[in-house]
């Protein structure tokens, strides 16, 4: 190596990796702050996804103001209004896992995700029931809408285009979001988190109260425009 | 062994950069270790593989190959222009011929070529990292590129898609041929460029080694960095288009649809609101490309440094807000469609200050004109025309009477061939010995850019011509008085055809058999070069990099020019000389 030795060179071995810290890493902080970094990217992506529907969203309501008007009466506001309840639930019990984690104590911790998980397929079941409800009177998107019951109202399956495809959408992350809270729940319960490393957590965190806060736009946009 | 660099052996008593010796030679001659032969054998040690060079070489694979399909139907469209229609080909098979080419080489090809193999290859080594920050998100991206791949491959082998590459509603909701495999494709492909672009921001941001402040970094990174931010803000507002569209078709949801309320014009908006950021998804890591050869090659300190990183930020940012520039004849406001206009002729101006930058490092320096450099100054003329036809088709009274002819195909190809792909294969060129630790064969690779510059300018540079006189894009019949155009053109594209298959035969017998070359070949100053063997070994650097002067500093320092030693094979000899 001849003349470029430089001090930074002999650290190179002089600090142990704990087998938490992946090999790349100089030591947990950077790992720590890397992933955190890298998520709130990823949500950055997340919210431009959805951007796309909300722009389409707010091209069609000015367009068709009246059918969005008339058509959102369908929807059961209370329905929407538990499902934010759950939701912010789920997002706060999911924060205070973390909390918990970062004091180590892992099992109230453990019991704070499977709470998550809990709320996040009662958002799911509600879900189901308001969808199959829908699917029952034909108020579809597109062709497929068959409803009678909206006479007056011009384009009126524009309306659940736009509602199936963002709650849709939605539903989805809700879905893929369960499936990472069963990784987690399983990892704590094998004690692979605690006080000096618990990324994978934190991150999913921020994932989740994304989901949460879409959510909580959704609702207001669909189901309480008049 | 001094480089032949008047301008460098005049500064007194410069220190010579670091060089990276390896601690043993196998006996092909080729370091101990390296990432090729010592991080795993055997095919699965390579597909499970999260070293981002080995990543880099899957990609150069695969991406490779994907060329070649998309270079098939090029030549077989061209080849039906020989003469007016009917040659080869129907007229359906002639759009679907033109729609793969355009969706294989834009999605498969051209997007993933200079971040996911020479992006993934020397972004670490660039900064002194061990690898990405997420390696086993980069291996990821490789398998999500591969899903992607095969769904496109599917609609190619059953009925091939006929809507062109941009997909265009409402035909692409009616035609009968496999457009959801192919958007569905396209829509995958998205996420693994979503992926890389992550990987990219935070390693920059993060894993840079000690020393390595941003101003440090070579112009390669600024740009892949730039293109990261682009990936990451426009490629989701695809993936939604593309998910809207795919409903459309699948579910009739009626939102492209004016009968059902909705509007076909919406979907051009969306589209070209990504793929017009897409276009310097496409060109600016090609640009960063070019600012490290032309710097290496010209010996010289690369001229306003903070201009050229600056403007690739400019460019990502403006490139959001000209799209309405394809839509000129869609039918917009008059309001907009000025807006656009003048905003289009904006965003010359950060590519303009690019050019002039490199042009002036040129100036004065001493130029060597290695196989590398003769891609990069083929980049500069290209680009230049291209550019300059693309501020010519901003102008709004000359695009009403260019747009959708054949003028539009020759501007995209020489920014996106001339352009993308010289900055690319000028790449591989330069970091084939890094990633190999061997050297092609300097006239052969001479030749065969010869026959792939003088075949690029006579298939495009003719189709101005045949655009300017009328002649649309698309189509697969043509009037008798285009015959004679269209048959140049043709030839020339055979001709591009010879020289990129020479290459390709070229660089691939270097891989294995070329001359066994040392960690710094070219004598440039960038990391990979002063402080990698080449090939480098498994973890990059034997020692995490300290980075003492910036990535051009030939006024400071003089580069040091590495042979192997004992290389059983070859002989020493500077490979610039
Ligand atoms: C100086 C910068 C540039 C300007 C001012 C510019 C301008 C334009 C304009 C106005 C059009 C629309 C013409 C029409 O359809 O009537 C166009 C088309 C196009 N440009 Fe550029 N361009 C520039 C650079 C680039 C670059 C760097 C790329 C790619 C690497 C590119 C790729 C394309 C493509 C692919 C199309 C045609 C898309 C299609 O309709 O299929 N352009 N350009
Ligand atoms: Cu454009």
């Amino acid at each position: 190596m001849a003349d470029s030795v430089a001090p930074a060179a002999t650290t190179e071995h002089a600090h142990s990796h704990p087998d938490y810290v992946q090999h790349h890493f100089h030591d947990a902080t950077q790992q720590r702050e890397s992933s955190k970094f890298g998520m709130w990217v990823f949500l950055v992506t997340e919210v431009l996804f959805f951007g796309g529907l909300f722009a389409a969203y707010a091209i069609y309501h000015t367009w068709h103001p009246e059918t969005f008007h008339d058509a959102h009466k369908v929807l059961d506001w209370r329905l929407g209004m538990l499902n934010t309840f759950v939701l912010i639930t789920s997002s706060l019990t999911f924060a205070l896992s973390i909390r918990y984690l970062q004091v180590d104590k892992v099992k109230v911790a453990l019991y704070n995700l499977i709470a998550t998980f809990v709320l996040a397929g009662t958002f799911m079941v509600v879900k189901y029931f308001e969808y199959a409800h829908k699917f029952h009177l034909g108020q579809l998107p597109g062709k497929y809408y068959t409803y009678t019951g909206l006479e007056e109202t011009v384009n009126p399956h524009v309306f659940f285009s736009i509602y199936f495809m963002m709650t849709g959408l939605h539903g989805l992350h809700v879905l893929i979001g369960m499936g990472v809270i069963v990784w987690l729940i399983v990892r704590t319960a094998k004690g692979h988190f605690h006080s000096q490393y618990y990324n994978p957590v934190e991150v999913s965190g921020l994932y989740w109260h994304l989901v949460d806060l879409i959510w909580i736009f959704l609702f207001p946009l669909l189901y309480l425009i008049a | 062994m001094a480089v032949n660099n008047s301008a460098t052996t005049t500064v007194q008593d410069a220190p010579r950069s670091a060089l990276a010796v390896p601690a043993s030679r196998d006996s092909k001659g080729l370091p101990h270790p390296n990432y090729l032969s010592d991080g795993g054998k055997g095919l699965w040690s390579w597909l499970t593989t999260v070293d981002h060079k080995r990543i880099g070489i899957m990609y150069l694979i695969v991406v490779m190959a994907m060329f070649f399909v998309g270079g098939i139907y090029a030549l077989l469209i061209r080849a039906e222009h020989f003469a007016p229609g009917g040659q080869l080909m129907n007229a359906d098979q002639y759009n679907q011929a033109f729609t793969m080419h355009g969706a294989i080489m834009t999605f498969l090809f051209i997007i993933p070529s200079i971040p996911a193999i020479l992006g993934n290859f020397v972004l670490p080594l660039q900064i002194g990292a061990k690898d990405v920050a997420f390696p086993r998100l980069n291996l990821a991206s490789w398998y999500v590129y591969m899903f992607g791949a095969a769904f496109a491959v599917y609609s190619l082998v059953t009925n091939a898609a006929d809507t062109g590459w941009t997909f265009y509603t409402p035909y692409s909701t009616e035609t009968g041929t496999a457009v959801i495999s192919m958007t569905l494709g396209a829509f995958i492909l998205g996420f693994s460029s979503i992926f890389t672009g992550i990987n990219f921001i935070v390693t920059v941001h993060k894993l840079r080694a000690p020393g390595m402040t941003w101003f440090k970094m070579p112009l390669m990174v600024w740009a892949l960095y730039a293109t990261a931010i682009i990936q990451v803000l426009a490629t989701p507002i695809l993936g939604i288009t593309l998910l809207l569209l795919i409903l459309e078709r699948v579910f009739g949801v009626g939102i492209f649809d004016p009968s059902m309320g909705g509007d076909p014009v919406l979907y051009q908006h969306f589209f070209w609101f990504y793929s017009h950021p897409a276009v310097y998804i496409m060109i600016l890591p090609g640009m960063g490309i070019i600012s490290d050869l032309i710097a290496t090659f010209s010996h010289r300190k690369i001229f306003g440094y903070k201009f050229v990183a600056f403007s690739s930020l400019a460019i990502a940012l403006v490139s959001f807000i000209v799209w309405g520039h394809h839509m000129f004849t869609s039918g917009q406001s008059e309001f907009a469609v000025m807006l656009f206009s003048f905003i289009t002729f904006m965003v010359g101006i950060p590519s303009a200050i690019k050019v002039f930058n490199w042009t002036t490092t040129l100036y004065k320096g001493s130029i060597s004109f290695s196989v590398p450099m003769l891609y990069a100054l083929s980049f500069l003329f290209k680009f230049t025309i291209g550019g300059l036809t693309g501020i010519f088709l901003g102008a709004l009274s000359v695009d009403i009477h260019l747009h959708d002819t054949y003028f539009i195909v020759a501007h995209f190809h020489y920014v996106m061939v001339g352009g993308t792909v010289m900055a690319f294969v000028g790449g591989l060129h330069y970091w084939w010995p890094k990633m190999f630790g061997r050297m092609y064969n300097r006239t052969a690779a001479t030749i065969a850019w010869a026959f792939v510059f003088v075949g690029f300018n006579v298939t495009f540079f003719t189709q101005f011509i045949l655009g300017s006189q009328g002649m649309p894009r698309r189509y697969w019949t043509f009037p008798e008085e285009f015959t004679r155009l269209h048959g140049f053109s043709s030839w020339g594209a055979m001709i591009m055809g010879v020289g990129f298959g020479l290459m390709a035969i070229t660089l691939a017998w270097a891989a294995f058999r070329g001359r066994v070359v040392g960690s710094n070949p070219w004598g440039a100053l960038t990391l990979e070069w002063t402080h990698a063997t080449s090939p480098p070994e498994p973890h990059n650097f034997p020692a995490t990099p300290d980075v003492a002067h910036g990535p051009y500093d030939y006024d400071k320092v003089i580069p040091r020019v590495d042979e192997p030693a004992n290389a059983g094979v070859g002989h020493a000899r500077p490979a610039n000389a």
